[in-house]
């Protein structure tokens, strides 16, 4: 990844009729990153992806490849691709054929077009498949077909939205691979769409966390995981305990009527807060070593760990855990300062909108 | 690449199909009882009536087989009657053919919600009887008719079209029409809009677009609408006796002539003769798509 910027949207409105789908998105890909847009169901993904895409137009606002304004181009003259949701095959044409398609409309040589459709079933590992056709494959493999058709013509960038959507969780997870392994060899740049946060987590170098066509943060992995910017963003990723709170002074904030050490300032003196603290960041402890104490509520086997509900200072704690505390038990909370993140609550009425009902 | 290998491929996923199917209905005993209806219907309305035909066709007034009912297609005048019919269903056909699939073309591209308008548009005519539909064009068309009249009332020279083949070839389009719009307009709207957008993606532009997607998923549609123009064209003799006149006569004319004289061997020696052209032109057809979706409905 270099620090180039490949694609830069600038100030993207879209809306369709009354609803506004997005409204002055701002955002930069850039060049080989792997960048996953992920939010809820209707946020405005797949929106965002066609405008860049060329399947639709932006009522205001810019697409800039590569330095240049293509916001007026059509799709078959930008230089990306794209792995349609559902497939979108060609089904009256075989897999070669299909693989083909872009390379004939170029007028490549019959060699380099048969080479091209060798290398590509390589690629996604569908060897011997040229002259099947699309209907006779299973989803996965279409799906790779898919991948392979928009592959072979080297484009700089290629879109995906939700490609394992329809696939079931094994066949997700190996394709997860795969595509990080494809993405390796091809040396492009992916921007990929799913709702899926774990996949997301998994394969992304870069995550944008979308809801209601506002972007809520940017980042790696890393930083959406453990540093959300605000309620909603620790809700999407994965489970959290999510807490309003009220920041006494730098460094302490108080939790359900209770002082907690924690590394954050520059909040100022007693303002509302939310918290978030990350079910496995809680060490449950004998209950005179906790900051604060707690009966176990409920005891589910999970495989890798025991998830757990601790009713402590009138709310529900989620906890994971490799040790086990009966139903009933009386424990100890303990949460390391720096497990604690702290967000600003929601201020203006466009972060309000975005604010979870809990 | 390996063409005929490849077309082999096709036809035995087809086949398989097929025989998947055959297979799933066999299954269910539900459908064989809900089918008896239909199964009785076919029965009396379609088989025995074929064989009728096939008997009467194959035999004289002494209950003898003979070819000479067959061979009378032979005769000049049916001979005529038979060629000028199918110019006149091909013609038909064919410019049913290109008016039909631009503006499935533009059903397909404008709103869904007008589209049912417009669809009511096309279907409305077909609610009114045909022959009501077609003695109206009858009166446009006349030596004295609303069309001359217009013409003459504008100082324009007139028409002399009623009872030539071009009325009837109107009186064709005009009525069957609608049969070669929707099954066109229907494999239309069930193309997915991003196998459109991926072969726009892939760098195709909108004609490429046009004749290397739109076009040959549509064919099946094409096929249903040709097949059911063209046959009724080729058999119709309401719109020849209507519109040509007494001079014009098409093989349907002659058919239903026969019948009428009480020859019915006659009659029906040329039916199973234009039968065999219809079931020919199908044959043709078919070999252009296995997967017609005409090939379902005969
Ligand atoms: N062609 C359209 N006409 C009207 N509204 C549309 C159209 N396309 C999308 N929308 C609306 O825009 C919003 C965002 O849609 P979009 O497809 O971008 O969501 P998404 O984030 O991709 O969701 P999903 O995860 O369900 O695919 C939705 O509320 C949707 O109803
Ligand atoms: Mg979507």
């Amino acid at each position: 990844m270099t620090d180039n910027k490949l694609i830069n949207l600038i100030n993207i409105s879209k809306a369709y009729g009354e609803t506004v789908v997005l409204d002055d998105l701002n955002l930069y890909i850039r060049e080989n990153e792997f960048l996953t847009l992920l939010g809820p169901s209707g946020c405005g993904k797949t929106t965002t992806l066609r405008i860049i895409g060329g399947f639709e137009t932006p009522d205001q606002g810019k697409v800039i490849f590569e330095g240049k304004d293509i916001s007026k181009l059509a799709p078959n003259e930008r230089q990306l691709n794209t792995v349609f949701q559902k497939y979108a095959l060609f089904n009256h044409m075989t897999i070669a054929e299909n693989i083909a398609f872009g390379l004939k409309i170029k007028k490549k040589s019959k060699n380099y077009i048969n080479d091209k459709i060798k290398y590509a079933l390589k690629l996604v590992n569908l060897e011997g498949f040229e002259n099947r056709m699309p209907d006779s494959l299973s989803g996965g493999q279409q799906q790779r077909i898919a991948i392979a058709r928009a592959i072979v013509n080297e484009p700089k960038v290629l879109l995906l939205d939700e490609p394992l959507g329809a696939l079931d969780l094994k066949l997700r997870q190996d394709m997860q691979y795969e595509l990080i392994r494809l993405k390796n060899e091809l040396g492009i740049t992916f921007i990929y769409v799913t709702h899926d946060q774990e996949e997301a987590l998994t394969m992304s170098d870069t995550i944008v966390v979308m809801n209601q066509g506002y972007i809520q943060q940017v980042g790696t992995p890393e930083d959406i995981y453990n540093e959300p910017k605000n309620a909603f963003v620790a809700d999407f990723i994965g489970d959290s305990n999510i807490i309003a709170s009220t920041m006494v002074e730098d460094k302490v904030v108080n939790i359900l009527g209770t002082n907690f050490p924690c590394v954050d300032t520059g909040f100022g003196k007693n303002k509302p807060v939310d918290i978030v603290i990350r079910p496995e960041d809680i060490d449950l402890v004998k209950p005179e070593e906790g900051i604060i104490t707690g009966r176990v509520t409920s005891l589910i086997f999970k495989g890798v760990h025991y998830e757990m509900e601790v009713m402590a200072n009138g709310h529900a704690w989620l906890v994971h855990s490799t040790d086990l505390f009966p139903v009933g038990d009386e424990v100890g909370i303990k949460v390391d300062p720096f497990d604690i993140q702290i967000m600003h609550k929601p201020t203006s009425e466009d972060e309000e909108a975005v604010e979870l009902e809990e | 690449m390996n063409v005929p290998l490849n077309v082999k491929n096709r036809l035995q996923q087809k086949r398989k199909k097929d025989h998947d199917r055959t297979l799933k209905i066999g299954k269910s005993n539900n459908i064989k009882l809900l089918s008896f209806p239909y199964i009785i219907w076919m029965a009396g309305f379609i088989i025995i009536p074929l064989f009728m035909i096939l008997y009467y066709g194959l035999t004289n007034k002494n209950k003898h087989i003979t070819l000479e009912n067959i061979t009378l297609i032979s005769n000049p005048i049916n001979q005529k009657a038979l060629l000028l019919a199918l110019e006149l269903a091909l013609i038909s056909t064919v410019i049913c053919l290109l008016l039909a699939y631009p503006l499935a073309l533009i059903l397909r591209k404008s709103h869904k919600r007008n589209n049912s308008f417009i669809v009511l548009i096309m279907i409305l005519p077909m609610w009114m009887n045909f022959l009501l539909r077609t003695i109206a064009w009858q009166n446009i068309l006349e030596k004295t008719g609303v069309l001359n009249n217009i013409l003459s009332l504008l100082n324009l020279p007139t028409l002399n079209i009623i009872n030539t083949p071009t009325a009837i070839v109107l009186g064709m389009v005009y009525n069957f029409l609608p049969f070669m719009v929707l099954p066109i307009y229907n494999v239309l709207v069930k193309i997915d809009k991003d196998v459109i957008n991926a072969a726009r993606d892939l760098g195709a532009n909108g004609w490429q677009t046009f004749a290397k997607i739109i076009l040959p998923l549509s064919i099946p549609g094409v096929i249903s609408g040709i097949t059911m123009v063209f046959v009724p064209a080729l058999t119709t003799f309401v719109i020849s006796t209507i519109l040509g006149g007494s001079k014009i006569v098409l093989i349907g004319n002659v058919i239903e002539q026969q019948f009428r004289l009480g020859n019915w061997h006659t009659g029906s020696g040329l039916s199973l003769v234009l039968m065999v052209f219809i079931l020919l032109s199908m044959a043709i057809l078919s070999k252009y798509d296995k997967e017609s979706e005409g090939s379902h409905i005969w």
